[in-house]
């Protein structure tokens, strides 16, 4: 069971985010819970990636608030950010170092205790024994995507921030990747904010969707039911439509 | 608070610790133009003590300047080094997504010069000593203040050269290297300061490093020097370090407000 409304991981508040006169992020307000896997989805441009960074605290918003585990992110910046962990395929860890140094070096930027055995259970956790010492650099990119992973689950974190995690994998791994983090977001008091492309994975992995369109959130709700609701067949093409002809949604919506 | 400003600080040390160790290309620099500096400067030296008529000995006051001047440049590529890292590896999205402060990123930076910069001052203090005879001794306890000073001076221009860097984008880091060739005329590494024009003497007062070969002229002629002079290079070198801390940090607010820092390959969000 998730708990959004009582307890809530992250809450998003009317975040706004203006680039000279082009609105990126227009208004946006969301709550995640406990246990709770929610689905970041919109086309390229949307705002998915820009209302992540400014999660993460990379990016200021220009108006509006984020609330991590109770941490009001421009206020208490350090103790939000301890709470909070993110994989990105644009974000690889430096290609210089090792998996295990990697691992450490960001296991004491993040604060980890027990910092020795917390790398050797997350390097067994995501199959990375054998690449110890390797160089990042020299991994394939599903490899790559694994130590991310590794390191965002570093800290255990109460918010996991994903984008396109599966995006490099073939899907075997894929599948084992969508199964571990499920089972993260089971047994702990976390929660889970995960953008992807591939609608499959959404519908079988998220509790709720959020869809963004030009920067608002358009679309809320189950993946499983959401497509039904709106007279479509599958999520997939609900996301069609929500690219290609978002007003013919908002109309819906108004109706 | 302590425990974790050193956890973070020490994180940033122990990467480049991690990139020095299997890396002759980064351990290399950390020595050899040092080392050819002191050779080069050691025979200049010994040529002109040999040819000039007065019994001036040019080894401490020469090389020994040199090494002083050597030592600040290897403290702020010490710092912009380690800066680049990050840059060159596409960290900073990592980096400043962690619960990591901009001060504790500076410390970080610090602790990494500190260390390389080291081990360019030992290679020069043995090449000097053993091979051209340069006594530190002459120099009396004034050498530790002329290294404090440098060593403040230098840091505060690494800082300087990072934000540089963090501010206009990857290929700003050719703004970097000349940065000590740049103010080498008015820091009077090599002549006194009244030998340059009057305007200029007005500028040679605001590089802290002035103080700092004034000082070592000053001791060499005369077996002593003015406190007075040097307490005003210190506290200006306190002074740059504050002030450059606080541009990084403007920067960096800067690069944050503007979504720079998420997509810093692109050097501008414009």
């Amino acid at each position: 069971m998730t708990d959004t409304a009582t307890n809530p991981i992250l809450s998003v508040s009317q975040l706004r985010k203006l680039y000279g006169e082009t609105v990126a992020v227009d208004g946006v307000s969301f709550a995640l819970g406990t246990h709770e896997i929610l689905g970041l989805l919109g086309p390229n441009g949307a705002g998915k990636t820009t209302t992540i960074n400014m999660i993460l605290g990379v990016l200021e918003p220009t108006s509006g608030t984020i609330v991590i585990d109770g941490c009001d992110l421009a206020k208490r910046r350090r103790q939000a950010l301890e709470r909070t962990n993110f994989a990105a395929v644009y974000a690889p860890l430096p290609g210089n170092l090792t998996v295990a140094q990697n691992l450490r070096v960001f296991g004491l930027l993040y604060g980890v205790k027990r910092l020795n055995e917390r790398i050797e259970a997350i390097l067994d956790e995501y199959d990375l024994v054998r690449f110890r010492d390797t160089k990042c650099g020299v991994l394939s990119s599903g490899e790559q995507t694994r130590v991310a992973l590794a390191k965002a689950m570093l800290n255990q974190p109460r918010l996991l921030l994903l984008d396109e995690p599966t995006a490099s994998l073939d899907p075997a791994t894929a599948r084992e990747i969508r199964a571990t983090i499920r089972e993260f977001s089971a047994n702990n008091d976390v929660g889970v904010l995960w953008t992807s492309h591939n609608m499959i994975e959404v519908s079988e992995v998220c509790h709720r969707v959020l869809f963004l369109s030009r920067g608002r959130i358009l679309l809320e709700g189950d993946p499983r039911s959401l497509p039904a609701e709106h007279e479509h067949e599958t999520l997939e093409d609900l996301f069609v439509t929500v690219a290609r002809e978002p007003l013919t949604i908002r109309r819906t919506e108004e109706e | 608070m302590k425990a974790v400003f050193l956890r973070r600080t020490s994180a940033l040390l122990l990467r480049q610790f991690y990139l020095l160790r299997v890396s002759p290309a980064r351990i290399v620099p950390l020595f050899a133009w040092v080392a050819i500096d002191i050779v080069l400067w050691g025979f200049i030296t010994r040529y002109l003590n040999s040819v000039a008529a007065s019994r001036f000995n040019f080894v401490p006051a020469m090389l020994g300047a040199v090494l002083l001047w050597d030592f600040m440049a290897r403290v702020m590529q010490g710092i912009t080094t380690a800066f680049l890292e990050d840059v060159w590896s596409r960290n900073f999205l990592n980096l400043f997504a962690s619960p990591m402060s901009v001060t504790e990123y500076l410390g970080g930076l610090v602790l990494s010069s500190i260390s390389t910069s080291l081990v360019g001052l030992v290679v020069m203090v043995v090449l000097a000593t053993v091979v051209f005879g340069l006594s530190f001794f002459v120099y009396g306890a004034m050498l530790a203040a002329f290294l404090l000073v440098l060593f403040l001076f230098g840091i505060s221009l690494g800082i300087f050269g990072s934000a540089l860097v963090l501010r206009f984008g990857p290929a700003a880091e050719w703004f970097i290297w000349p940065i000590p060739a740049f103010i080498s005329p008015l820091a009077c590494v090599f002549y006194p300061l009244a030998t340059l024009p009057h305007w200029m003497q007005w500028l040679a007062r605001l590089i802290p490093a002035s103080y700092v070969f004034e000082g070592m002229r000053g001791v060499l002629a005369h077996h002593a020097m003015a406190a007075a002079p040097l307490a005003l290079g210190s506290v200006l070198a306190a002074l740059y370090l504050l002030l450059m801390a606080r541009a990084f940090t403007g920067v960096y607010r800067h690069a944050v407000r503007t979504g720079l820092i998420a997509r810093y390959s692109a050097e501008t969000v414009s």
